[in-house]
């Protein structure tokens, strides 16, 4: 499950759609290997929507390449069967059961596997013969999750699934989803903006920011490559020309660097630090959005925003 | 069976929270050698981490002999931590007694013990990687 040489269920090349005048995602070139659950992370507008569109064959690229389950996504029901996707409005019929939807899917669905439906709300306590408009938030989401994964789907897109939720029905839904890929054969695709909940249950990122993915990987790797060095302020030439410079915050006496590592860093006036997700996402983002402190340096990356 | 807590505020990397409470409880004696660890599933269903995080912590302590996977039958204790001979941990703790007053004579207080003890242990564990 854990090694790399997977197959990649999702991979994009150049991939970018504009709408009239503005660019949505420009040149994205994305792998997820099969078996990773993976987190979709950036600030709102970022393209994390129309990322999942097109990869769910829900929207046409307006250039380069994209082969999801190794063909491209479109709206024949081959290509459709192997995706299951989210939309961020949770797609359920308010006025209709759990039982009612249990039932239309299995019209709708070759390969429904009811039994795994049904065992899955009744663990959970979602009573099947309520209207779906009188079940709380997190009942809803496990409900439509439930059926999603009813079809067994080889790859999962979820459009920020738990942003609605409160924390016991976050924790719920995210262990719902990590038995499902524990059981095998399926990769999911998660997009959202809460970076500690999928700290826990995601080992793949995909960072997105001003329409443009910063970074794709493993997030062991991604974390294992990057570094905050802390030191006094000073000349730091050296260090950019080595390595990658991410964010560099200056005050008059300090210097702090988030960097991509490109071997060892030998400079004893800096102390190195490991980094977290929510701070490599955080200095990711905060290139583009400007709500982190506003690198004050000409070489500091970003800028050109 | 034990069951695994995950803190996702904690410093310490999610596979090795597993690996430590499975190297404690069999220190405890809370498992011991023929024991049945939780499934995969098992753990992740009652703590939403990635599949992938427990298998590594798993397959960490296989490489440390301490368990074993049986095909379709779970995963297996097949020993315990090896722990240095008896007295090790009291002698020491002597010795580093005797540092902390010295570290506290030179007029270093708790915080910065720990922090030149967190980089010592980071220096020396990046020696041995070296």
């Amino acid at each position: 499950m854990m090694a790399s040489s997977n197959p990649a269920v999702i991979k994009t090349c150049g991939l970018s759609k504009r709408y009239r005048k503005v660019t949505a995602l420009r040149e994205a070139t994305i792998t997820v290997p099969e078996g990773r659950i993976s987190a979709l992370i950036g600030p709102n507008g970022a393209g994390k929507t129309t990322l999942l569109r097109l990869l769910a064959g829900l929207a046409a690229p307006s250039s380069g390449e994209v082969a999801v389950l190794g063909s491209r996504p479109g709206q024949d029901p081959a290509f459709l069967a192997g995706i299951g996707f989210l939309a961020q409005e949770i797609p359920l019929y308010r006025r209709f059961t759990a039982e009612d939807h249990i039932r239309a899917g299995a019209r709708l669905n070759p390969r429904w596997d009811e039994a795994s439906v049904r065992h899955r709300l009744t663990s959970l306590g979602v009573p099947p013969d309520q209207k779906v408009g009188t079940l709380s938030g997190g009942q809803r989401a496990q409900l439509a999750l439930a059926l999603t994964l009813a079809k067994r789907p080889r790859l999962l897109l979820l459009d920020e699934p738990v942003a609605a939720l409160d924390p016991l029905a976050r924790r719920q839904f995210l262990a719902h989803l990590a038995e499902a890929v524990a059981a095998g054969g399926l990769t999911v695709v998660l997009s959202s903006h809460l970076v500690a909940d999928l700290e826990r249950t995601c080992d793949h990122l995909i960072l997105l920011a001003a329409s443009e993915v910063q970074l794709c990987g493993d997030i062991d790797t991604l974390l294992a490559e990057h570094q905050v060095l802390v030191g006094p302020r000073k000349d730091t030439t050296a260090i950019e020309r080595d390595h990658t410079l991410v964010q560099a915050v200056r005050t008059a006496r300090q210097t702090t660097l988030l960097i991509r590592r490109n071997g060892p860093v030998i400079d004893p006036a800096f102390e190195t630090a490991d980094v977290g997700l929510e701070e490599l996402v955080i200095g990711y983002m905060g290139q583009h959005t400007g709500l982190a402190p506003v690198p004050a340096h000409p070489t500091a990356i970003g800028e050109d925003q | 069976m034990i069951s695994f807590r995950v803190d996702g505020r904690s410093v310490v990397p999610p596979y090795l929270q597993i690996v430590q409470q499975v190297r404690q409880a069999l220190r405890m004696g809370v498992l011991d050698v023929g024991d049945k660890l939780p499934t995969v599933r098992e753990v992740v269903a009652a703590t939403a981490v990635n599949p992938n995080t427990v298998l590594k912590a798993y397959r960490e302590l296989e490489r440390d002999g301490l368990v074993e996977p049986r095909a379709g039958h779970g995963t297996f204790v097949v020993g315990r931590p090896s722990g240095p001979p008896p007295g090790t941990h009291s002698r020491l703790a002597r010795s580093l007694a005797q540092w902390v007053r010295g570290a506290r004579a030179a007029g270093l207080d708790d915080e910065s013990i720990e922090s030149l003890l967190r980089i010592t242990l980071r220096a020396a564990a990046e020696e041995e990687t070296a």
